[in-house]
């Protein structure tokens, strides 16, 4: 840990924010959502690394313990998230990386959002959630994942 | 963590488990979070494997395709068998922090390649078109065993050159069409190319261009301080063109460092710059501290026109080095 007078001292560069990656998962180009919840995140102070449309769950996975991400955020709104979202937890668990919460945004029936949680999914974002309420939550899991990470 | 911990840990990552490679990463990119210690013994073990990665410093204005022509030097560099490292730097906000990075985009097709490890930097707060912590991340890639290790810098202005004392090579992007010779003979950015890339050569001004910046550096004295004559070239990243071609005379270019025995100069130049922009930063950090809030006597003077800004801030120096 850093001393307190560290602390005092700043040096933003050298010190850690929250980082959060962003990703499109499967063959859905509908990204505006995800750059706009991008964009918010930017706003309250997050790095967030945007990979851009039509990932594939290995690069998702693997974005993410490259970038060493806090959370990951998974926008889809194709309607293969129940084929592909558990695909990238498996790839987590895989690699040692299965600490890193998983959020997803998009078109997901409510019921399919259940078993998404049910299966290691930290939060399931609906069309009518609020910036504020994402980014709460964001951080929170952010909090949560550095406090036990050190 | 202990000794035992980061040894294991960095025999982990040496042995290419992605997730240690870049928990190790992480703890060297943000020092001040860590034990002091800590990062003293992994930098210790770290750079005692290194000085051996020929790094690569990608620089050009914002849009003109630095990440889209990484992305195919990779492919060209995978195909040698190189192991290749990139940074990707991208800006943080001078008022959140916060930082939108979306270098990976363009090269997202290798990060399922485990000869490949990609890491985005945010600027946070430093300006020059580096992170105050690059050098240490370009330390401990280069330990780790990259054999490429490419630095896309923030989309740079006329001024953003410090990607120079951190590089053996320097790819300079230029965008075709944007400005004519005299452009070229403007100081900063266009003093220090290797190599002089005119990107989207696909379009039709790529040629003119590429004729403007051949003829400025034929001039008398445009040598760098190796004696290396930078090249230009035309490429167009997207389509793939010219890449090759390129990443040939890139390696040339590292033969000619290797051959006049400038090669190590390089690594020495940027450790002791790596030391001076972490120490530039923790200076700058407790500068801004001191006109925070209310501020000490000198900064109240200064409000009240009791005294000059010269003066001030030679009298508040003599107090932050303890004269």
């Amino acid at each position: 840990m850093a001393t307190e007078a560290e602390r005092e001292l700043g040096m933003s560069g050298l010190r850690r924010r929250y980082r959060v990656l962003i990703a499109k998962l499967g063959l859905d180009g509908h990204d505006r959502g995800a750059k706009i919840v991008a964009r918010a995140l930017r706003d309250a102070g997050f790095e967030v690394i945007y990979t851009g449309i039509k990932q594939t769950p290995e690069m998702v996975a693997r974005s993410a313990i490259q970038e060493d991400v806090d959370v990951v955020g998974i926008s889809i709104l194709s309607g293969a998230h129940m084929a592909l979202v558990p695909e990238v937890l498996r790839l987590l668990r895989e690699y040692g990386a299965e600490d890193i919460p998983v959020v997803i945004g998009g078109i997901i029936p409510w019921e399919d959002a259940e078993r998404l949680k049910a299966i290691g999914v930290s939060e399931v974002f609906l069309p009518d959630s609020p910036l504020s309420a994402i980014i709460e939550k964001v951080r929170e899991l952010a909090e949560r994942r550095r406090k036990s990470h050190g | 963590m202990d000794r035992g911990q980061v040894e294991a840990l960095i025999d982990k990552a040496v042995s290419g488990d992605l997730r240690s490679i870049s928990k190790l990463i992480s703890i060297v990119e943000f020092p001040a979070e860590a034990d002091p210690h800590i990062i003293e013994a992994i930098m210790r073990n770290l750079m005692g494997r290194g000085g051996r990665a020929h790094v690569i410093g990608v620089t050009g204005s914002p849009g003109v395709g630095k990440s889209t022509l990484i992305s195919k030097m990779i492919s060209e560099f995978r195909r040698k068998q190189y192991r290749v490292a990139v940074i990707g730097i991208d800006p943080s906000s001078p008022f959140t922090l916060g930082s939108f990075m979306g270098n990976r985009i363009r090269m997202q097709i290798h990060s399922s390649d485990p000869g490949v490890f990609i890491r985005s930097m945010a600027t946070r707060g430093v300006r020059g078109g580096l992170s105050a912590s690059t050098v240490m991340v370009i330390e401990a890639l280069d330990g780790l065993g990259f054999d490429k290790i490419i630095v896309e810098s923030v989309g740079a202005g006329q001024t953003d050159v410090d990607i120079i004392n951190i590089s053996h090579t320097i790819l300079n992007l230029l965008m075709p069409g944007a400005g004519d010779e005299i452009q070229a003979l403007k100081a900063g950015l266009m003093e220090i190319g290797d190599i002089y890339v005119v990107n989207k050569g696909d379009k039709p001004e790529a040629d003119l261009t590429l004729k403007q910046v051949i003829d400025v550096l034929s001039y008398e004295g445009f040598e760098r301080e190796t004696g290396w004559r930078p090249r230009a070239i035309k490429v167009s990243a997207v389509m793939g063109t010219g890449v090759e071609e390129l990443c040939g005379i890139i390696e040339e270019h590292l033969e000619y460092l290797r051959r006049g025995g400038y090669f190590r100069d390089v690594v020495v130049k940027r450790r002791i710059y790596g030391a001076q922009i972490v120490l530039r930063h923790i200076l700058e950090s407790r500068v801004d501290e001191i006109f925070r809030g209310e501020g000490s006597f000198i900064v109240k003077m200064l409000a009240n026109g009791e005294i000059d800004p010269f003066t001030a801030s030679i009298k508040i120096l003599d107090r932050l080095l303890g004269r």
